[in-house]
């Protein structure tokens, strides 16, 4: 397949000038857009590609074997139960990408809701929920700035700081939890995040509101690069894009303001969590993209050296990160304790795995540098669906276990052997 | 001939016991290629890392443009107009082209990006290098061949209108072909009025594209000539010590 965008040809004198000569990857229609994706595929760039696929074949594979699986219910009992482990996989995204870990983001979690619940109860403390809430998000915060000193500063390698915080935040957590061992969350507002929706009208808004956003940002992008004087991909691509996010996003909430309730009682629209979440993997793609933290993050973790070397200050960013992915675990906190209903001793010890096997599904790569917020997204639905599938299917237990360690490896497997095939290519130059 | 544009004089280092640089001199003119040659240990490299401002001299004088100079730190190395390209290449694999050549300094307009900005300037950069090796400037360094990613180091380096251009071993490690292009690039960099400094041990290269050779041996510049007016074998000799230079400097 021939590309003049990405197959550059190697000349030897290098003397001639030819005018123009230096493509942005912008140019063309649709067609060359589409057979340049294809190269950046082919050659080791896959992105969420192996994960939405994944999701895809699951979800056939489950509504074959299941009559419930499609069903509006299961349908939004799935998005509310992926929504922990989404937020999660998107604060590890942050430090994952640097090629650090951080094992202790669910216990991190876990302190900082048993602060909330201790001292939001209305049996004890009986604090205002929202204080209690900032409370506990500054507590992630300051857990982040703790581990990125030892990290950062001190630099013990992360895996050995965060596990020693593993287990020592379930120790902490004990105390703080006290002898009580279990609080309910009594906050109707927290309850609320899962456990509510939005009116049926509120997801039609939601979506509009995501379409005006894209195609605001677009447009402005378009008029930012023509006033640089440089081409822009066509813009058919943008509706292409639209088109796809209306389809896509038409269909769930179509399905999700369909009546769920199983009694008198009609349940229907999108769960409160889902514009909570799309809203801060948004803004987290936003920095990431969009600003000098963010890429200087995805620098840091390509090659730490050429950061420091470019003056940017690597203890720093590595500071921040771990900071900003301690804080989101928190918010991952608040979505498991408001699906869950209670804060107990054991809170959020399970997950972190987990969170990181979520990010690597979808295609972050755990040497850091490589992958995107939507990609531990989407990394971590389809580790949801495993879950929720398979325990439609009322198989044990350790099937759930087994296969989604299976969907662990293969992921990491189709990411090796894609960094094989890009590096294939780069060794036949 | 012009002023030079740095000029070291009697510059010594030591760590600890070990004197590394043992007073040395050294000119760089504005448009002409300096080679730096010396065998391992020579001080080459404590010698270009204190004009970086990474390690600073002990001792000595250095003049950028006439005036006196401290070089206590990069910074102060980069805001003079001090690039330099090391021989790891300091890029990142997973960031585009762009974003490498933009990495540290990149264009922003209300606190985010201007890519277009940036894509435009990295373009123009490589054009007037006459650089026709790369595809697109948004392709992966990854995904970029030894030479290419030499090209991209110096492009770099030439963005932000660098006065002097140090260049560690550009040569080392690449083919053929692709060490023609980045010598070919490297006197285009001369063309456009760069003082570039290049460090070499490869004595082919050096006669190739150099206007000067400055020899370093054991923490001594034992020789400074005019590469037209000197063979390879003296240089060699100068280089084990085995030979002696007695003329004039160039």
């Amino acid at each position: 397949m021939s590309v003049p965008e990405t197959t550059p040809t190697l000349d030897t004198t290098g003397l001639v000038a030819a005018p123009g000569l230096i493509g942005s990857g912008q140019d063309g229609g649709v067609r060359d857009q589409v057979t340049a994706y294809i190269q950046r595929v082919r050659s080791g760039e896959m992105g969420a590609l192996p994960a939405i696929a994944g999701f895809v074949v699951l979800c056939v594979l489950f509504s074959v074997l299941s009559p419930y699986f499609l069903t509006e219910r299961n349908f939004a009992n799935l998005l509310t139960q992926a929504a922990t482990l989404v937020m999660l996989a998107m604060a590890l995204v942050f430090v994952i990408l640097l090629g650090e870990i951080d094992l202790s983001a669910g216990v991190t979690s876990g302190v900082a809701m048993s602060l909330f619940v201790v001292l939001s109860n209305p049996g004890g403390i009986n604090m205002n929920w929202l204080l209690a809430l900032l409370i506990s998000l500054a507590a992630g915060l300051a857990i982040g700035l703790f581990i990125g000193f030892f990290v950062a500063r001190v630099g013990i390698p992360s895996f050995v700081v965060t596990l020693g915080l593993f287990l020592g935040f379930q120790g902490l957590q004990l105390i703080i939890i006290g002898d009580g061992g279990l609080y309910r969350i009594q906050q109707p507002q927290i309850l609320a995040i899962q456990n509510s929706n939005l009116p049926t009208w509120g997801g039609w808004v939601m979506l509009g509101v995501i379409l005006a956003v894209s195609l605001v940002t677009a447009l402005l992008d378009r008029r930012r690069r023509a006033r640089a004087g440089v081409s822009s991909r066509t813009i058919a691509l943008l509706w292409i894009r639209l088109a796809l996010i209306a389809a896509i996003g038409g269909f769930v909430i179509a399905q999700l303001n369909q009546n769920r309730g199983t009694g008198f009682l009609a349940i229907s629209g999108v769960p409160i969590v889902v514009p909570i979440t799309l809203f801060i993997l948004w803004a987290g793609t936003f920095v990431l993209d969009r600003t000098k933290f963010g890429r200087y993050i995805y620098s840091v973790g390509g090659n730490p050296e050429a950061a420091r070397r470019a003056g940017i200050k690597v203890i720093g960013i590595k500071w921040a990160a771990f900071a900003v992915c301690s804080t989101l675990a928190v918010v991952s906190g608040v979505f498991s304790a408001s699906k869950v209903g209670s804060v107990d001793a054991a809170f959020g010890r399970d997950i972190v795995l987990s969170g990181v096997a979520a990010a690597v599904v979808g295609g972050v790569s755990l040497f850091g540098g490589r992958g995107r917020l939507i990609h531990g997204a989407v990394g971590a639905l389809v580790i949801a669906v495993i879950t929720n599938g398979l325990g439609l299917l009322n198989l044990p237990g350790g099937v759930n276990f087994l296969v989604t360690g299976g969907v662990l490896i293969l992921a990491a497997t189709v990411d090796a052997v894609s960094r094989v095939r890009a590096g294939g290519s780069l060794s036949r130059r | 001939m012009d002023a030079p544009i740095i000029e070291l004089t009697e510059v010594k280092k030591s760590f600890g016991p070990v004197s590394v640089l043992k007073g040395v001199s050294l000119k760089v003119y504005p448009g002409k290629i300096t080679a730096l040659v010396g065998d391992n240990g020579a001080g080459k490299s404590t010698l270009i890392k204190g004009l970086a401002g990474v390690q600073p001299y002990d001792e000595g004088h250095v003049t950028f443009e006439g005036e006196l100079v401290g070089l206590h730190n990069p910074r102060e190395a980069s805001h003079l107009g001090i690039e330099v390209v090391y021989q790891d290449l300091a890029l990142c694999d997973n960031l585009d082209i762009v974003q490498n050549m933009f990495l540290g300094r990149e264009e922003t307009l209300h606190g985010t990006f201007d890519e277009g900005t940036m894509e435009r300037e990295a373009s123009e950069t490589l054009r007037s290098l006459s650089v026709r090796t790369v595809g697109s400037v948004r392709q992966k360094v990854s995904s970029l061949s030894g030479g290419q990613r030499q090209t991209v180091a110096i492009a770099r380096s030439v963005l932000k209108s660098a006065k002097v251009v140090i260049l560690d071993e550009p040569t080392a490690a690449l083919g053929v072909a692709q060490t023609e292009q980045v010598l070919a690039l490297v006197k285009r960099l001369a063309e456009r009025g760069v003082g570039v400094l290049m460090i070499s041990h490869n004595l082919a290269d050096v006669f190739e594209v150099a206007d000067y050779i400055s020899v370093l041996y054991l923490g001594q510049m034992v020789a400074s000539v005019e590469a037209s007016k000197t063979t390879r074998d003296d240089v060699v000799g100068y280089i084990t010590g085995s030979k002696t230079y007695t003329e004039a400097t160039a």
